[in-house]
């Protein structure tokens, strides 16, 4: 049996059928079922302009940057495995997955990509504003690119606090000091000193805007969950939303960018 | 050798102003009004300006060399500028650029900061804003050659040329996922990603940062209070960045790399994302150690180093030195100049709609017009504090300590 003949063998067997209903993508009528045809490449259309596929055009970074999402989904799902977000647990759980559990790459994987993902998406909006693409009619999707990009910096900065280690607590600390000078919501914000029922002030250190977002008076056990909760479920959900709208709308707006 | 790295640490703790100002003129002024047309009446007065800078300098600034670097970097942009991306010239820097990177890791407390874990992606941060801005304004300029010759942009060209996304755009998805998929493994197992000790609320690091990509926010807390460094602009950031598109009317370059068709937006925008984001981001993460001190590159992070520094708010300098006047109780009154020059700032908006900006404001409207210019106003308040810092030492320019209110 040569080998072309195990390949139409493969080809023409109906498990093989049952997945791909077009077969090899050998005549054009071929390649456009086969885009239309699949769940994941409809996400793209037929054809694109030349432009779209020039890496010298687009750099790849909007793709570069789901591709990092994903990365990041996948895993950060193998860390949940491991991971206890508790005083007691977090950082010791850290130590036993570089060192103790097998694929120990994941953390640091999950950690650099991270910071990939941050740079490829400032890089992304380097590029669509360098061409423009932010002009009708694309102006919304710039609007949802723009929450997708404060969505992946928080992203990024939930999850710095979850190895528990020094560096962990005080970049959130100073991170999350600026939240109590939030003007009439943080404690030490202009004009919250005016809010007062009688002499009781209304905005202090036990209600007002860093309490809130920290769970607590100090970056503590509460503030661990809570952070967990965001990185994992909440934020990724959110962005994963948003995606599928800045996807579709590239494509109901002209297609990746090219001349209108 | 020795003699030059110490050369760059005396020189860099100076030349965080002098690129930053540079910077600024040549952002906002060059970028946006000359275009590079040095020869013009505009660039003589460029480099005018910048000898009356740089004699200032002289006076206000106590470093003599810094005047000098000054004018040498306004004069070299004004010349130099658009070669970097004509040509390969800007590339050919790039490179040299990171080889001065690569030798200077030979030096022990260069190594400490720019070779640390967390600190790296942003050291391949750099080189990455580097080369891709080189691309965007060398394809900009191309394609600005040829609408001048009266052709089509090159994207122009090739717009109705379209292709199969299977399989030319599938593949080259691929080809991009294999390959960052390598990237990420050599990476991950190469560099091990940054654990410090367990955490200990006790025990504070100094410095204590925030995650590198808000280190230009922590690095504006130095000029502002918290609640303008931390949440005002930050939100006006977002804010500024969702409104682009609705400020900007210019129809021409939609799509394609152009920089004659559109010098004020990439002006504004790059200053905005290479120095005011990016550049701020750079200093607090390499030349910013304990008690968020300035160190230069090659110098060690002394925790016992002192800077003795004397801020001095506006109401101090006008009532108490020069009027010899103590300050008065009333915060309306004391702050009353500070009040006034922020009020002047202000007006700086209505004023140009009437003056030098007339043709925006009647391009725009007046909400875009306006929404634009107060946007673009708050922008530029950063690089004036900071430089009333550098020159006069100023800590406010109002200081309303009962309600919390400093400018």
């Amino acid at each position: 049996m040569t080998l072309k003949q195990v390949q139409e063998g493969i080809v023409n067997s109906q498990v093989w059928k049952s997945v791909f209903r077009v077969g090899i993508p050998n005549t054009n009528r071929k390649r456009v079922l086969a885009v239309l045809g699949s769940l994941i490449l409809h996400l793209h259309p037929v054809k694109v302009r030349r432009s779209g596929v020039r890496m010298s055009y687009t750099w790849c970074m909007g793709g570069t940057s789901f591709f990092l999402f994903l990365v990041e989904t996948v895993t950060g799902l193998l860390l949940m495995f491991y991971y206890r977000p508790t005083i007691e647990y977090a950082f010791t759980d850290i130590m036993d997955l570089r060192e103790q559990a097998p694929f120990g790459i994941m953390r640091e994987m999950h950690r650099w990509g991270a910071h990939a993902m941050v740079i490829a998406v400032w890089l992304h909006m380097f590029r669509v504003f360098m061409t423009g693409s932010y002009k009708p009619p694309r102006e919304f999707n710039w609007n949802v690119g723009v929450i997708l990009l404060v969505l992946t910096l928080l992203l990024s900065f939930t999850g710095y606090l979850l190895p528990w280690d020094q560096l962990a607590i005080w970049a959130i600390t100073v991170g999350s000091n600026m939240a109590r000078a939030t003007p009439g919501a943080g404690n030490e914000g202009p004009m919250s000193a005016l809010i007062k029922l009688g002499d009781v002030p209304l905005i202090h250190a036990g209600d007002d805007a860093r309490f809130g977002l920290i769970g607590g008076r100090s970056i503590g056990a509460a503030t661990l969950l809570r952070f967990y909760v965001l990185h994992c479920m909440v934020i990724p959900l959110a962005a994963g939303f948003l995606m599928a709208i800045h996807f579709w709308r590239v494509r109901k707006d002209g297609g990746i960018s090219g001349p209108m | 050798m020795t003699f030059l790295k110490n050369f760059i640490n005396v020189l860099s703790v100076a030349s965080i102003s002098f690129i930053f100002l540079s910077a600024t003129f040549a952002f906002i002024v060059y970028f946006c009004l000359l275009d590079g047309k040095v020869k013009s009446k505009a660039g003589v007065a460029f480099i005018i300006v910048g000898l009356i800078l740089a004699t200032a300098g002289l006076w206000f600034l106590p470093m003599f060399y810094l005047s000098i670097a000054y004018f040498l970097s306004l004069w070299g942009l004004a010349t130099l500028g658009p070669r970097l991306w004509d040509s390969k010239t800007g590339l050919w820097l790039l490179i040299a650029g990171a080889g001065g990177f690569g030798l200077s890791l030979l030096d022990s407390n260069f190594k400490l900061i720019a070779a640390k874990p967390d600190n790296v992606p942003i050291g391949a941060m750099i080189f990455l804003l580097g080369i891709f801005t080189w691309i965007a304004l060398r394809k900009a300029y191309l394609n600005d050659r040829q609408i001048a010759a009266g052709g089509m942009t090159f994207e122009k060209t090739e717009t109705n040329e379209k292709l199969f996304v299977w399989p030319d755009l599938v593949y080259t998805e691929m080809l991009c996922m294999i390959a960052l998929t390598i990237v990420m493994i050599i990476w991950s197992v190469a560099l091990r990603a940054p654990l410090e000790e367990a955490a200990n609320p006790t025990s504070s690091p100094n410095p204590a940062k925030a995650p590198w990509y808000f280190l230009g926010l922590q690095e504006m807390l130095v000029y502002f209070d918290p609640w303008l460094a931390g949440v005002v602009l930050p939100t006006l950031i977002i804010v500024g960045l969702m409104a682009i598109p609705y400020i900007d009317t210019n129809p021409k370059g939609n799509g394609y790399y152009s920089f004659r068709e559109r010098k004020w937006e990439i002006g504004v925008f790059l200053y905005g994302f290479l120095v005011l984001w990016s550049f701020l981001i750079i200093t607090g993460t390499f030349l910013r150690g304990p008690n968020w001190n300035f160190f230069g590159p090659f110098e060690f992070w002394d925790p016992n180093k002192l800077e003795p520094l004397v801020n001095v708010d506006l109401s101090e300098l006008i009532w108490v030195k020069a009027l010899s006047m103590p300050l008065p109780k009333l915060w309306i009154i004391r702050e009353a100049f500070g009040l006034g020059l922020i009020l002047l700032y202000l007006g700086l908006a209505p004023a140009a709609a009437k003056g030098p900006f007339r043709r925006f404001y009647l391009k725009m409207g007046a909400p875009r017009y306006y929404v634009g210019a107060y946007l673009f106003l708050v922008m530029l308040a950063l690089p004036i504090k900071m430089v009333l810092r550098w020159i006069f030492n100023l800590k406010y320019i109002v200081h309303i300590q009962e309600i919390f209110f400093n400018i």
